[in-house]
């Protein structure tokens, strides 16, 4: 139990500082993460800049954050937008049953059968540049395992005698659905999305890197990774490898949240498998 | 397994079934490719003309969309797309200026020799991971593989690969960074293709890597604690047997057989680690024609890719049946 509880702490604490970081650091450092320096360009992590400093001279560590913030902000937008499609879309074929079940479910087959960052690529690829184009294509891809779990866990619900209640009490199935139902799902829901934050995280730094992703004023850790190429074939090898942990770090932190929320609400799912 | 006959027949039936499933499917995926680019701002005819269709005048442009067949309803286009297809003739790749059969001919075999490569390395390191891992639970060495797995798999493929260059190429100069074949060479002898796979192989096999190691380790480790391993070791079985003949044999047939569900995943590596090393082959043709709005191309690897999900599926399923017979071949 010990190490579990530690891990869990360990999550906690990173993801504490992670959103700190992001919110405070803005408001509260007078640097600018834009102002260029020519004659400080490329300098391996020191005292000065504890990061180093990319190709035209910007401080990185101060640019990591940024690019996380703008990472974080992606990542938790797109992860809601996807869980509400999915959760709808769960909840809608659950309770109704019949056809919009069986389309609803033909459709979830269907999305599946195409490689997940192949259909984002299309999307973006077609609709670019922006954010939107970014979100919809993380929500496209990543609506399908929330609508499965929602729509399992509606079907395990129906059968409750407190659903059979209030439908002999005459209750509409909209009512049911939207009154008794849903409240009832929220928390799985709600696990689902956190578990999915870092999977768009994930998602949009591959368009970024890609160079489909975000615009690059708005430079992303996956912008900034593909902007640091030049410079590590030249052997700079910093302003590659900050970036990716910046990636690697909450992502690791936010599975660890994730799987101590999903012990606690499925108590006997002996997978420790939380990615 | 015993050693009867294979079940070829009902094998067979499941076989059938699913292709017949699978044209619809695949053509429902083509009618929504070309719904997408029809509610899309993409312009074929500015695609087509590139940076000349700027300055163009819009009778121009009207012309050009109508020798492309861009101005009529997107029903018909996909209509026609798809009687051409079935004659195989996918159309032309507007970034490649080459027939999109022919791109797709020449840089199919790359991409399943570098993804069949590192998919048999994944295999093979990941088993051996998990079963060290799974031999002793909560110990040292599965603090350090579990911990690995996890960091590998929260790591972007794309920065793994521009690290590995980074380090193997530039700081050790010992492997190419990238391409098929050393740059002047005409001909792709077999040694440099070696040479030029180790990275990109290399970086495939870690991204696909935690799913087995932690596979194996949940199955073996689950095994260690059944019956029949508790009954091999009262009879006094050596440590390896029990491990390798019995824990093992049980742990990993249920992930030998989700192997075929994995396509999608080892795809969404191909096009990442394909870019990073400038591979030849399909995958990074679909991020090349992403990058350049080059639909005929993108709507033919899409259901290319998609046919080879649906084939691992199958596969998965064909297996799964076969390791065990209550399952049977019904789906």
């Amino acid at each position: 139990m010990g190490s579990r509880t530690r891990a869990l702490r360990v999550s906690a604490g990173v993801m504490a500082a992670v959103v700190l970081a992001v919110l405070v650091v803005p408001l509260a450092v007078p640097l600018d993460e834009q102002a260029v320096d020519l004659g400080a360009k490329l300098l391996p992590p020191g005292a000065a800049h504890p990061f180093g400093t990319d190709e035209v001279g910007r401080d990185l560590l101060l640019r990591c954050v940024y690019g996380l913030r703008v990472s974080l902000l992606v990542g938790v937008v797109a992860a809601l937008v996807a869980t509400v499609v999915g959760t709808a879309a769960g909840a809608l074929a659950g309770a109704f049953g019949g056809w919009p079940d069986r389309l609803l479910m033909r459709l979830v087959d269907l999305f599946s059968a195409v490689p997940h960052l192949l259909l984002g690529i299309f999307v973006v690829a077609l609709f670019r540049p922006g954010i939107w184009p970014v979100v919809a294509s993380v929500a496209v891809t990543h609506w399908l395992s929330t609508a499965r779990v929602v729509r399992a866990e509606v079907l395990s619900l129906r059968s409750r005698p407190y659903i059979d209640a209030a439908v002999s009490g005459g209750a509409s199935r909209w009512r049911v659905t939207v009154r008794h139902l849903l409240p009832a799902v929220l928390p799985q829901a709600g696990l689902a999305a956190v578990l999915m934050v870092p999977h768009a995280i994930w998602h949009e730094s591959a368009l970024s890197f890609l160079g489909l992703g975000l615009p690059t004023h708005r430079a992303s850790l996956g912008n900034m990774v593909n902007s640091a190429r030049g410079s590590l074939l030249a052997g700079d090898w910093w302003p590659t490898l900050f970036p990716g942990l910046f990636i690697i770090v909450p992502t690791l932190a936010l599975a660890g949240l994730a799987g101590a929320w999903r012990a606690r609400l499925n108590p006997r799912h002996r997978s420790e498998l939380t990615l | 397994m015993n050693r009867k006959a294979l079940p070829w027949g009902p094998m067979a039936r499941m076989a059938g079934r699913r292709l017949l499933a699978a044209v619809p499917l695949l053509a429902v995926v083509t009618f929504g490719v070309f719904a997408l680019a029809a509610a899309s701002p993409f312009d074929p005819a500015k695609a087509y003309a590139g940076s000349a269709g700027l300055g163009a005048r819009r009778d121009v442009l009207d012309q050009l969309r109508a020798n492309l067949g861009a101005d009529e309803p997107f029903v018909t286009r996909w209509w026609d797309w798809l009687g051409a297809a079935l004659t195989g003739d996918l159309g032309e790749s507007t970034a490649l200026r080459q027939p999109v059969s022919h791109v797709i001919g020449e840089r199919v075999g790359w991409s399943v020799l570098l993804c069949g490569v590192a998919f048999v390395v994944a295999v093979s390191v990941g088993t051996v991971l998990g079963v060290l891992a799974a031999r002793r639970r909560g110990g040292w060495l599965d603090r350090a593989v579990t911990g690995l797995a996890y960091t590998l798999e929260a790591a972007p493929p794309f920065w793994l690969g521009l690290l590995a260059v980074w380090f193997f190429s530039v700081e050790l100069g010992v492997l190419p960074a990238g391409g098929l074949t050393d740059t002047g060479a005409d001909v792709a002898t077999a040694g440099q293709v070696a040479s030029h796979l180790v990275l990109p192989a290399a970086v495939l096999a870690a991204t696909q890597l935690p799913w087995f190691v932690l596979y194996v380790r949940q199955g073996v480790g689950d095994a260690l604690a059944e019956d029949p391993v508790r009954g091999a070791r009262a009879r006094g079985l050596r440590e390896r047997t029990v491990l390798l003949g019995h824990a093992l044999r049980s742990g990993l047939l249920p992930v030998l057989t989700l192997i075929g569900s994995r396509v999608p995943e080892l795809i969404t590596g191909a096009l990442l680690v394909e870019t990073v090393f400038s591979w030849p082959g399909i995958a990074s043709a679909t991020v090349e024609a992403a990058t350049k709005v080059d639909f005929p191309l993108l709507a033919a690897l899409t259901v290319l890719a998609t046919a080879a999900v649906l084939v691992g599926n199958l596969l998965a399923d064909l297996l799964y049946g076969l390791v065990d017979p209550r399952i049977g071949f019904d789906g």
